[in-house]
């Protein structure tokens, strides 16, 4: 698919657009539909197309495998992290109205933090999985 | 949605299967959108529509492209499949009616989350990530298991030869 000329610059067009929607679904998520979860997703789906139409070793380059694996486990922790300040600050685990002097302010602090989490490890998890069948493949291909 | 399902039931080759799947994911969210389900119907477009194709076809890229045809009749899972069935249609028409206001989902704590004590316009993420903080948490964990899992367990395969043809999938 690499020198197919329609789908790179409908890809280079597209892919900027779907890692912004991804930021905005993120950030607009307390207001209308989307989250973690969702945003998340999207953004690994920008990369996933980016991986299939300039190849998983550009995607790589862009992106690469460390990275990957720290976004993995860097979303719990920061989910945790939410969870462990709130104790610091005196609150219950996971409480988020004692991040903030206001604790409306500090909810939606407590929900920001915790849905970067959870985008961050979706994200993440997506394209190692992506990463791991693709690579996969490229190295039978190699080898037969 | 029921002629995706026909299709892929009848289907032999994977590759259609895999295109079905995506189809039948499509219509899924158009019918959690018409359930006013935004947020799931968002997730159901985006994960089942999107990202699981590719990864279907990352691993339909290792294996055959052909379903075999299986040796004998599958006739016990059958029967499992249809009792297992009724019995949830006979659970189901238990239920109350679909948006009755009086249902007991409408009552428990529903009233207490849509008062909106958090201050954050939609409803869904307020519970996501404020009331069942707990369960999101749980989730995320899940979500970096499975990945966890994936290095785990394709990891280990550089240093072993690759055993010919499994059956992935």
């Amino acid at each position: 698919m690499e020198n197919d000329l329609v789908l790179r610059v409908v890809g280079k067009l597209l892919i900027p657009f779907i890692l912004l929607f991804a930021l905005y679904v993120q950030f607009h998520g307390d207001f209308g539909p989307g989250g973690g979860f969702q945003a998340g997703t999207i953004f690994a789906a920008g990369i996933v197309f980016y991986a299939l139409i300039f190849g998983l070793d550009k995607a790589r380059r862009v992106v690469p495998d460390s990275l990957v694996e720290a976004m993995l486990a860097a979303g719990v922790l920061l989910y945790a992290g939410v969870g462990v300040a709130g104790l610091l600050l005196g609150g219950n685990f996971l409480d988020y109205f004692v991040l903030d002097q206001d604790p409306i302010h500090g909810q939606h602090r407590g929900i920001f933090w915790v849905e970067a989490g959870v985008a961050i490890t979706v994200s993440g998890v997506m394209l190692k999985i992506f990463y791991m069948f693709a690579s996969r493949g490229q190295r039978k291909d190699g080898e037969e | 949605m029921v002629v995706a399902v026909l299709a892929l039931v009848r289907t032999r080759n994977l590759f259609a299967v895999v295109v079905l799947f995506g189809i039948y994911s499509f219509l899924m969210a158009t019918v959690l959108v018409a359930l006013d389900a935004v947020d799931v119907a968002m997730t159901e477009a985006a994960v089942g529509a999107g990202v699981s194709t590719v990864l279907m076809l990352g691993a339909l890229h290792l294996c055959k492209s052909e379903e075999v045809k299986m040796a004998h009749r599958p006739w016990l899972p059958l029967m499992l499949s249809l009792a297992v069935a009724a019995l949830l249609i006979y659970g189901a028409m238990g239920l109350p009616d679909f948006a009755d206001p009086n249902a007991p989902i409408h009552q428990h704590v529903a009233p207490r989350y849509l008062q909106n004590e958090v201050d954050v316009p939609n409803v869904v993420t307020a519970v996501l990530a404020s009331f069942r903080g707990y369960d999101t948490l749980g989730e995320t964990t899940v979500v970096f298991t499975a990945g966890a899992g994936i290095i785990a367990l394709l990891r280990r395969r550089k240093h072993r030869k690759p055993e010919g043809d499994r059956d992935g999938k």
